[in-house]
């Protein structure tokens, strides 16, 4: 005779506990398999427990109304042997006295350990790290039969160092780290292991690139490494990283972008000149024309606005269209207003130009502004378009950022930059309301254009964004 | 007739829905329906018999569930007469692909107790082979059976067999995209597939009233198949109703829908509570409809039984019961390499490497 204990199971994948509501079964009932023991509450339902045994309650091990982890025991329960917790064997050699039996019923489940889930684990599964057997000793130029260092007698030899070999099991590293080995050429089996159970880390594969490469003056891609760099390195010692800088050819655009801003920075005297503006005009204006069908399929931005605002400018102001002609000692006033857009493509930064903007009209220009944008973007900007610039807009505002100080196109006088559209307060007839601004800067050559000219052509940009209907009826 | 030579629904007796109905809730041959007793008491026990130990596994699977010996289980209550009288009537190489509530026709068609149980318990991915039984495994991600039978029908009707392929899915997966992907694909190819809908009312604790304005054999017949409606919990209707049409899909028909009407009498699974969105007294109007019972007062009224009959019935499920006791205690964790040679048809060599390479790293460990 044993006492088996019942406890309590997971009925509901996850749930950590239960209450006892109520017990149908006193300690002296008998009870057959499947029959309601009890009535427990979980956190999603009320559930009855059928007895996993034939025989007699023992005792309740939990009182109703209390509330216990999946897992503890709830009832004892006397059953004639082990073999009666199955109806369909009724043999089985009565003990004399009761032993008590804390796991459930039948061979398996009596070495099981209730978990998380219902069903248990068996108890022979070790709760610690399985053991693995020593890899057996040798040195890296040995190889030796799979099944000779797997024997028992060579199994727990102390050296675990690995030697590459097809039935061996797999090293222990990351995904990444794979990738890294197999980029660098490294075979993860000759690298040894300095994490947990052997592990091989970054630092483990990056120290045994170094330490492999280094002494290969002649190693394929290393060529272009300077002598310097190798003294360098193989005198440091093994367990530096080697963390090698990129080093990227200046090709294309980027030097093109690099000896035109460094021609422009260092050869113009630039001034950078700010102005905060209440754009809600414009942003209506925006929104009209987006809803407008005359305007339909047309991408409608604050930079159009922006455009039409900045050629208005140049209208009333026309020396701002200019350039200074160093090698003639003489300022060029330009006949066309070239309208240059600051693009961020693919190939890099480029500024494409609308020629003879000036004679756009709204649609034209939005038109314009479209497929100047779209090549861009798709890198078919043809090199037309990219000469002869007059006049320059970047809208760094696309990235969030509210002002900046550009520097000159070569060859131009001015550029506007324009900022992040904001909702703000703002104070209107003495009001603080909230209103749509934003930040303009204006880059300008100061050989040619003086404070002066430059303040009253970001004022007029400014006055035509705050109320673009009296700019175009200016216009 | 016997409802297995049955090959048109014109003259099956109906309710006055349109419903095809046999036997009424209270196990009275309906009068319009005219049968060969004999052969039909035949049929009868043979059908009272898979249910009955439908019944009494899907009972003993619950409460190993509460027992804390299965992590999950998903009951077939209720639901014995829509599955027994669907796959009796199709032909043992008919393929079938299941949700996972289909325990009465897996039962059927002879996958073991232990099989049906090992994924429940967690220690496999699926349960058995699909090739011998002609039954794929479960699907869990529901609607997707009714894909895969299609592609599968596809295949068939390519191989030119007379095959049919059956699947079974809910009134919640008939409101997946999926199924009607599957039946609109399956009707303009004329595949050879019977979707065998049982609508149970609940799709979890959605009612079946606010997933669909028309009942779903009806939606069936506007992507073009063969729809017609059974009451779900006569077993001899569903019988009458999957002959019938089974054999117009072989005939070349294209494909059909029966939309079985049906009951969940358990949750949806053990972890939901259905007391928390349905009444007890929509519980007790389904159970007075209950399809073991009815059959139970049929054979009777008919004189096709008698207590030995019952007593033997009774005596084999009670055995399936330990034997499902039995085999669930020791089930035991399949060996992971196994998992290399059923993926693919033919190995590749890198595939062999790996496991290889997985058995010589099982086999470095003590212990």
């Amino acid at each position: 005779m044993t006492i088996q204990q019942f406890r309590l199971p997971d009925v509901g994948e996850g749930l950590t506990e239960a209450e006892i509501v109520t017990w149908r079964v006193a300690p002296g009932d008998p009870v057959r398999l499947n029959d309601v023991l009890v009535e427990i509450e979980t956190a999603k339902s009320l559930v009855e427990l059928p007895s996993p045994y034939d025989g007699v309650v023992q005792s309740l091990l939990v009182d109703e109304g209390q509330t216990v982890d999946v897992g503890s025991p709830i009832i004892a329960i006397r059953v004639d042997s082990e073999a009666d917790a199955t109806p369909d064997d009724t043999t089985g050699t009565r003990a004399a006295e009761p032993t008590t039996v804390p796991h459930p019923v039948g061979a398996a489940a009596a070495e099981r350990t209730a978990v998380l889930v219902g069903y248990g684990v068996s108890a022979q599964e070790p709760t610690r790290r399985r053991r693995r057997r020593a890899l057996s000793a040798r040195s890296a130029d040995t190889a030796r039969p799979a099944d000779t260092a797997r024997s028992a007698d060579t199994a727990r030899s102390a050296d675990t160092a690995r030697v590459p070999h097809p039935s061996r099991p797999p090293v222990l590293t990351k995904p990444p780290l794979r990738k890294l080995a197999k980029d660098l050429g490294v075979e993860l089996a000759e690298v040894r292991g300095s994490g947990p159970d052997g592990r091989v880390t970054r630092q483990d594969v990056l120290d045994h690139t170094a330490r492999r490469v280094l002494p290969t003056p002649g190693a394929p891609g290393l060529a272009a490494q300077s002598a310097a760099q190798s003294s360098w390195s193989t005198a440091s010692t093994a367990d530096d990283a080697v963390r090698q800088d990129e080093r990227v050819p200046v090709r294309g655009v980027r030097k093109a972008t690099a000896a035109a801003m460094v021609a422009s920075a260092f050869t113009a005297p630039h001034v950078t000149e700010f102005l905060t503006v209440d754009v809600t005009g414009t942003v209506e204006l925006v929104d009209r024309l987006r809803k407008d069908p005359a305007f339909a399929g047309v991408r409608v931005g604050p930079l159009l606005v922006a455009s039409l605002a900045l050629l208005d400018a140049v209208r009333n102001h026309p020396d701002i269209n200019a350039r200074w002609d160093q090698e003639n000692q003489e300022i060029v006033r330009f006949a066309d207003v070239n309208l240059g857009i600051a693009a961020a493509t693919p190939r890099g930064l480029l500024v494409p130009n609308l020629k003879a903007s000036q004679d756009l009209s709204v649609r034209e220009l939005a038109v314009a502004l479209n497929e100047l944008t779209v090549s861009a973007r798709e890198g078919r900007t043809r090199p037309a378009d990219l000469a002869g610039g007059t006049i320059t807009i970047t809208n760094i505002g696309v990235f969030g950022i509210d002002a900046g100080t550009p520097i000159l196109n070569p060859g131009e006088a001015a550029i506007l930059c324009l900022g992040a559209v904001r909702r703000t307060p703002w104070v209107v007839n003495e009001q603080v309301v909230p209103r749509w601004t934003t930040q303009l800067s204006l880059s300008f050559d100061h050989r040619l254009v003086d404070g002066e000219l430059g303040s009253r052509v970001l004022a007029h940009v400014g006055r035509f964004l705050e109320d673009p209907m009296w700019g175009l009826a200016m216009r | 007739m016997s409802t297995s030579t049955i090959t048109s629904t014109a003259d099956l007796p109906r309710t006055s829905d349109g419903c095809i109905q046999f036997v009424t809730p209270d196990g009275q041959l309906r009068t319009d329906a005219s049968v060969d007793h004999d052969a039909l008491g035949r049929l009868i026990r043979d059908l009272y018999r898979g249910m009955r130990l439908a019944r009494r596994f899907d009972d003993e699977a619950f409460a190993l569930q509460r027992q804390g010996e299965l992590g999950l289980w998903l009951q077939c209550r209720g639901q014995e007469a829509a599955q027994v009288g669907s796959i009796a009537a199709v032909r043992a190489d008919d393929f079938v692909f299941p949700s996972y509530r289909e325990h009465a026709a897996a039962l059927w068609r002879g996958i073991r107790p232990a099989d049906l149980l090992r994924q429940w318990r967690g220690v496999a991915n699926s349960g058995w082979d699909p090739e011998p039984y002609s039954f794929h495994i479960y699907t869990l991600v529901l609607a997707a059976q009714l894909l895969h039978a299609t592609g599968y029908a596809l295949g068939v009707q390519r191989d030119g067999s007379d095959t049919v392929v059956v699947t079974y899915f809910g009134d919640g997966a008939a409101s997946e995209g999926d199924a009607s992907e599957a039946m609109n694909i399956a009707a303009t190819n004329q595949a050879p597939v019977v979707f065998f809908c049982q609508n149970n009312h609940w799709a979890i604790s959605t009612p079946s009233s606010s997933q669909s304005r028309t009942p779903i054999h009806r939606r069936a017949a506007g992507f073009g198949l063969r729809s017609e409606q059974v009451d779900g919990n006569d077993v001899l209707a569903v019988h009458a109703v999957t002959s019938a049409l089974t054999e117009h899909v072989r005939s070349g028909g294209g494909p059909a829908l029966i939309e079985a009407i049906t009951y969940r009498m358990g949750g949806h699974s053990t972890s939901d509570d259905p007391t928390r969105y349905r009444t007890d007294s929509e519980l007790e109007a389904w159970r007075a409809k209950d399809p073991v019972t009815r059959v139970e007062a049929l054979m009777h009224a008919q004189g096709w039984s008698d207590d030995a009959f019952l007593d033997e019935v009774q005596a084999e499920a009670d055995e399936l019961a330990a034997r499902t006791r039995r085999e669930c205690l020791a089930l035991q964790a399949p060996d992971l390499a196994d998992a290399f040679a059923t993926v693919l048809a033919d190995v590749p060599q890198l595939l062999q490497e790996e496991r290889d390479a997985f058995v010589a790293y099982r086999d470095s460990f003590l212990d």
